[in-house]
């Protein structure tokens, strides 16, 4: 049983690793390829024996998944073109949010989860969700604030709706665009890998948007200290998981671009859940404060209308 | 509405007929029903109704109208596995409770306009486009209902959210207090399960067996929003 799984394991490398340079067009050698990731090199090593065989399955293999791709090319106008997008089970999107949430250093991924086949399920609702569980928690935060202090004027802020719902989608799709433009851009300086598509950027970023959901959750707790040891953890995760999907493709450019590249990335994720903490969770005394202005500043107005007519006056 | 009695496989005819000609065989009334059905595999049922309803009383249309709408309430509220809602569809129902929902959920224009409830356009846009989108949603997934089969379906299952809200509102009406919050949480609770059982019955039939959480889990957020908005809404 061992020697089956060692070899099934073997195979399922080899074909994530041909997916990976199929859209290339280099010739390189096979142990080149394989000694960067840890895993397969193992895996390489126990299994070396039936190499000739593996020759013969890869090419047959390749050219299988080069016709495939090549029938499948609806025009955009029609519905099933969109239809292959959901083309996932539930298995599979689980599947994807678990990769995900464990990051792990030899295994990208594009190549290990997405396989080539991008969805839009998971970036589209894990959005949403993202969106109203913000809108949502922070109001109740609102609410809770006010049970323990009844001060605070507290009202159902509807607006935040509107606001998660701009920013988070905001993030999820043009920051993808603008790394995926990119990444082409600088195709000239890559030999092994190719860019990803589209489609798979936008599928990296709304899976790690995923971890945020637990998190925002868990910032009901008010305890201000457990709230950012929360954010940062997730943040951890989430960016982790980022530059364990774009190392791959970013190694290869200068050190300079890789660097900016990568911590650009991990810097504007940054921002999205610090922004989410400030704008959603605001802290308590900005809510104490807001109510006396208003009530203070109503007789300040009051002496001011008889004060015209005399200054009016001798003009 | 032709029926040409012309035998098709006459030979003294057969050589000067015009390209379209078997055409006018076909009798458009009876054959092929076009009013309220847009189904895909569904077979086709001869309307009694073959007269135009434009000679009858206006009081006549429109309590049919009613009738169908109430009839469709009922099975909203007592959910069992039954095809009336798929196959008559029409969105009277959800226009009514949509506008009740929104008009009694806005806030106040005299309130300042950043704190506050929703407006009435804000839940209506909620409403619909969280309707369109879940049934595209289904659709893309590969589901085999039709466009507004699926937004016929989610909006009469709003109604029992529409009477969490009208308990909601009575319950306000006396002194706030914890365990006027307790009531309305729980109320608003039970029909929030009511709408999803409901929607589901009717809904989960159409997917393969495979996708069907993910299809069921839109409608699980839609109607947790809508449950929300009424939660947290308070009379100004």
């Amino acid at each position: 049983m061992a020697s089956a799984d060692d070899q099934a394991f073997h195979e399922f490398e080899e074909a994530t690793n041909l997916l990976a340079e199929t859209p290339d067009a280099a010739t390189t050698s096979r142990s080149d390829q394989l000694t960067p990731q840890g895993h397969v090199a193992v895996a390489v090593g126990s299994g070396g024996s039936y190499g000739a065989e593996d020759e013969v399955e890869e090419e047959s293999d390749k050219a299988a998944l080069l016709q495939e791709k090549q029938q499948q090319q609806p025009g955009f106008w029609t519905f099933s073109y969109y239809q292959s997008f959901f083309d996932v089970d539930t298995s599979q999107v689980l599947n994807r949010i678990k990769g995900s949430l464990l990051p792990r250093p030899g295994h990208n991924f594009v190549r290990h989860h997405l396989r080539n086949r991008p969805d839009l399920y998971g970036p589209f609702w894990i959005c949403a969700t993202l969106a109203f569980v913000l809108a949502v928690t922070g109001n109740l935060t609102l609410v809770l604030a006010q049970r323990r202090d009844p001060s605070i004027h507290y009202s159902p802020q509807f607006h935040k709706v509107t606001v998660a719902g701009i920013s988070i989608y905001c993030y999820a799709w043009l920051v993808p665009l603008a790394l995926w433009g990119f990444l082409r851009w600088r195709k000239g300086v890559r030999e092994r890998m190719g860019p990803y598509t589209f489609l798979e950027t936008v599928c990296v970023y709304g899976y790690s948007l995923f971890v945020f959901i637990p998190m925002v959750v868990l910032w009901l707790i008010p305890v201000p200290w457990l709230q950012w040891l929360f954010g940062a953890l997730a943040l951890g995760l989430s960016a982790t998981g980022l530059v364990f999907t774009l190392w791959p493709v970013v190694r290869e450019d200068t050190r300079l671009v890789a660097m900016v590249l990568l911590s650009a990335v991990v810097l504007l994720h940054a921002l999205l859940a610090v922004g989410c903490k400030l704008y959603f969770f605001q802290s308590l005394p900005p809510e104490n404060v807001a109510p006396p202005p208003q009530i203070t500043s109503l007789p300040s107005n009051i002496p001011l209308p008889p004060t015209l007519p005399k200054s009016m006056a001798p003009s | 509405m032709a029926e040409a009695e012309e035998s098709p496989g006459d030979p003294g005819t057969a050589s000067s007929r015009p390209l379209f000609a078997g055409l006018s065989d076909i009798s458009i009334s009876q054959d092929i029903p076009v009013e309220g059905e847009i189904t895909i595999p569904m077979k086709s049922r001869i309307r009694e109704f073959d007269s135009s309803t434009l000679n009858e009383s206006v009081r006549n249309t429109i309590m049919r109208d009613l009738k169908a709408v109430g009839k469709k309430f009922m099975h909203v509220l007592y959910p069992r596995k039954s095809n009336t809602l798929l196959r008559d569809w029409d969105l009277w129902g959800p226009l009514i409770l949509c506008v009740t929902l929104a008009l009694m959920l806005q806030r106040d224009s005299v309130d300042s306009e950043k704190d506050g409830g929703p407006q009435f356009a804000e839940v209506f846009v909620i409403v619909w486009f969280g309707a369109v989108t879940i049934t595209l949603n289904s659709k893309l997934l590969g589901g085999n209902i039709s466009f507004f089969q699926s937004l016929c379906v989610l909006g009469y299952c709003i109604l029992p959210l529409t009477v969490a809200l009208l308990i909601c509102r009575l319950v306000l009406l006396a002194d706030p207090g914890p365990v006027n919050f307790m009531v309305r949480l729980f109320v608003v609770i039970v029909m929030f399960a009511w709408s999803i059982v409901a929607s589901t019955a009717f809904l989960a039939d159409s997917q393969p067996p495979n996708r069907r959480a993910l299809a069921v889990y839109p409608v699980f957020l839609f109607y947790f929003v809508i449950s929300w908005m009424i939660l947290t809404f308070t009379p100004q």
